[in-house]
């Protein structure tokens, strides 16, 4: 008998990654719309403010905990997860796509003998099954597809799904001590990029592109970005010129975003650098060439010169926050 | 040592997809096909990696796929890989398929060091190494940009959202190469010559009975083009007013 649905909650020394709310909310109203008693689970040492899950309908969470599990060991975590949905029944299980869940999520198929969607947009149930859509070819076509699997996995892609507080209860937690974690492989050590923003991670990006004509003009990016507490993205072109570090890259070959605002600053718009952004929620144009193909796809735009527009926007935003 | 780098054939990225008649698949005519873009990184780690081991090192081209693969595997034998192989298998399988396939491959052949690019840029799971390296009991790390080997141990740094985690693990494994992990070779007259004598080994693929279904395949909903607010910083207080009313973004 298979009874549950699992959402799996990230953390990173032991502070929890936002997609996490989003995967309860979607385990939550899955197990509502199935059937299903609903449950989370975290693998982790020390981790701040669990109990807040609650508010999203997590009434139970089950905290798989050691020392040596505060850094991720994605042969213990895998080991972890695939034991814990063994012993719990479970029929659903719910991960981010991030780092994290992607690497998991197939691991975790092949253990419990089923199969994975990975970076789902989408998942509805019809007639008791869930329904994934994804995005494949880099956002130009979307696929359907199900699991016929008798467990089933699926990863969300972040800042997609609505994470919705739907309580005012604490979550009660379980822990659960581990001894002997499977440590093959783990992680020793974490460089954390100096106090950026990551552009997977962020509601709002802005980009630039080879209309800045330098490096030395990316401080009107970071300018703009820091007013609006926004992660900086970056085309190809600027990167493979050496501007730019490569994580900033946004598009088919670099990283694909789903912020509600993307800002793209002198970015003409190649098939390639529309494929990582055009499922952003808004999106904002600012080039010269009225006739750039990133004006196909923008809400707003100005057709006009980034070094004249740019500090101005920089301003009038700083004028409505204050 | 043996070494496997896995391969895939995939759409141009400047590709216009179109849906097919099936609905559930891209039209792939008048498509041009490439080696995929991150398996270069691929091939070029384990080409690096053969320097460094020693030139008893054998380093094999695995891909699954049809007839038209094998364009693909000569661009790695130009590259300077030893010996490619094209498990066949003309139906659309899933990521699990494909790496069941390759697992038996990469058991039979005997290898240790299993290298692919981190995605595929037509499906873009990102999943195939993870589960090659599962169904064949392998270390694993993933969107790796700095790989180590020192005897049996592993050190790879690995990119993640906000920075890079640094991993470390025993052979036998599987590393998936992300861009800046190297820069891979072109090929030389004299390779491409090469690898157009050089036989490619042919065998089915291991068979697999999948668990995934795709339902259909659509093009995303278009999207209306947008307004232009004008030419110059005059523009500026109406774009952050719809920003601020109409679209509630900042
Ligand atoms: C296999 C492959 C993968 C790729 N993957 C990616 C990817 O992941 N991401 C990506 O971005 N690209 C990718 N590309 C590259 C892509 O094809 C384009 O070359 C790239 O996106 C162009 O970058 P850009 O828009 O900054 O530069 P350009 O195309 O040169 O555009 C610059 C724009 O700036 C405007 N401009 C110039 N001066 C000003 C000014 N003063 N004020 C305002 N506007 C100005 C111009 O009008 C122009 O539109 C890939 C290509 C290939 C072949």
């Amino acid at each position: 008998m298979t009874n549950k649905v699992l959402s799996i909650i990230e953390q990173r020394e032991g502070s929890i990654k936002k997609v996490s709310y989003e995967a309860v909310s979607v385990g939550v109203s899955l197990a509502k719309e199935l059937n299903l008693e609903f449950e989370a689970v975290v693998i982790g040492s020390e981790i701040e403010g669990l109990s807040n899950f609650g508010n999203y309908g997590a009434a139970k969470i089950t905290h798989l905990k050691n020392t040596e599990l505060h850094n991720f060991s994605s042969s213990a975590y895998s080991d972890l997860i695939g034991n814990y949905a063994k012993e719990s029944n479970a029929s659903v299980i719910i991960l981010g796509n991030t780092s994290f869940g992607n690497e998991l999520a197939p691991r975790i198929a092949v253990k419990l003998n089923s199969a994975c969607i990975v970076d789902c947009v989408s998942l509805t149930v019809e007639s008791g099954e869930i329904i994934a859509t994804r995005p494949v070819y880099a956002g130009k076509a979307l696929i359907k597809s199900k699991l016929n699997s008798d467990i089933k996995i699926f990863t969300i892609r972040p800042n997609v799904f609505k994470a919705e507080k739907i309580s005012d209860q604490n979550s009660e937690i379980k822990v659960e001590e581990i001894t002997n974690p499977n440590l093959k492989a783990k992680v020793v050590a974490y460089k954390k990029a100096e106090g950026k923003l990551d552009v997977a991670e962020a509601n709002i990006i802005v980009a630039g592109g080879r209309g800045m004509k330098g490096p030395e003009h990316f401080n009107l990016i970071e300018s703009l970005a820091n007013v609006l507490g926004a992660a900086i993205g970056a085309s190809r072109a600027v990167v493979d010129a050496g501007w730019r570090p490569h994580s900033e890259q946004v598009g088919q070959t670099g990283k694909t975003v789903s912020p509600s605002l993307y800002i793209a600053c002198g970015i003409s718009g190649a098939i390639q650098h529309l494929a990582g952004m055009s499922s952003s929620k808004y999106i904002v144009a600012i080039n010269k060439d009225k006739d750039a193909p990133i004006f196909s796809i923008a809400d707003y735009g100005i057709a006009g010169d980034v070094f004249d527009i740019l500090p101005a926007l920089t301003e009038e935003i700083k004028k409505i926050k204050s | 040592m043996k070494i496997a780098v896995c391969i895939s054939h995939v759409p141009d990225t400047a590709t216009r997809i179109k849906i097919g008649s099936d609905r559930k698949s891209i039209d792939s005519t008048g498509v041009t096909y490439i080696l995929n873009p991150y398996d270069e990184f691929a091939i070029e780690e384990a080409l690096k990696t053969k320097d460094k081991l020693g030139s008893d090192t054998v380093v094999y081209a695995i891909s699954v796929g049809g007839e038209a693969n094998k364009e693909t595997i000569r661009k790695a034998l130009a590259m300077g890989v030893d010996e490619g192989v094209l498990l066949k298998d003309d139906s659309k399988r899933d990521s699990f398929g494909i790496a069941h396939a390759l697992s038996e491959e990469i058991k039979s052949l005997g290898c240790e060091i299993v290298f692919f690019g981190k995605q595929s840029v037509d499906f873009d799971n990102s999943i195939t190494g993870q589960l090659t390296a599962e169904y064949l009991g392998f270390n694993c790390i993933p969107v790796v940009v700095d790989f180590k080997l020192d005897g049996n141990k592993v050190i790879a740094e690995r990119e993640i959202e906000g920075g890079r985690e640094v991993v470390e693990t025993e052979i036998p494994v599987v590393i998936t190469a992300q861009k800046g992990l190297n820069e891979p070779r072109y090929a030389s007259l004299k390779g491409i010559m090469a690898a157009k004598k050089k036989s490619i080994t042919e065998k089915p693929a291991a068979a697999y009975s999948q668990l995934t279904e795709t339902l259909e395949m659509n093009l995303p909903p278009s999207k209306q083009p947008g307004r232009i607010l004008g030419t110059d910083s005059s523009a500026v207080p109406e774009l952050v007013k719809l920003l601020r009313e109409e679209a509630k973004v900042i």
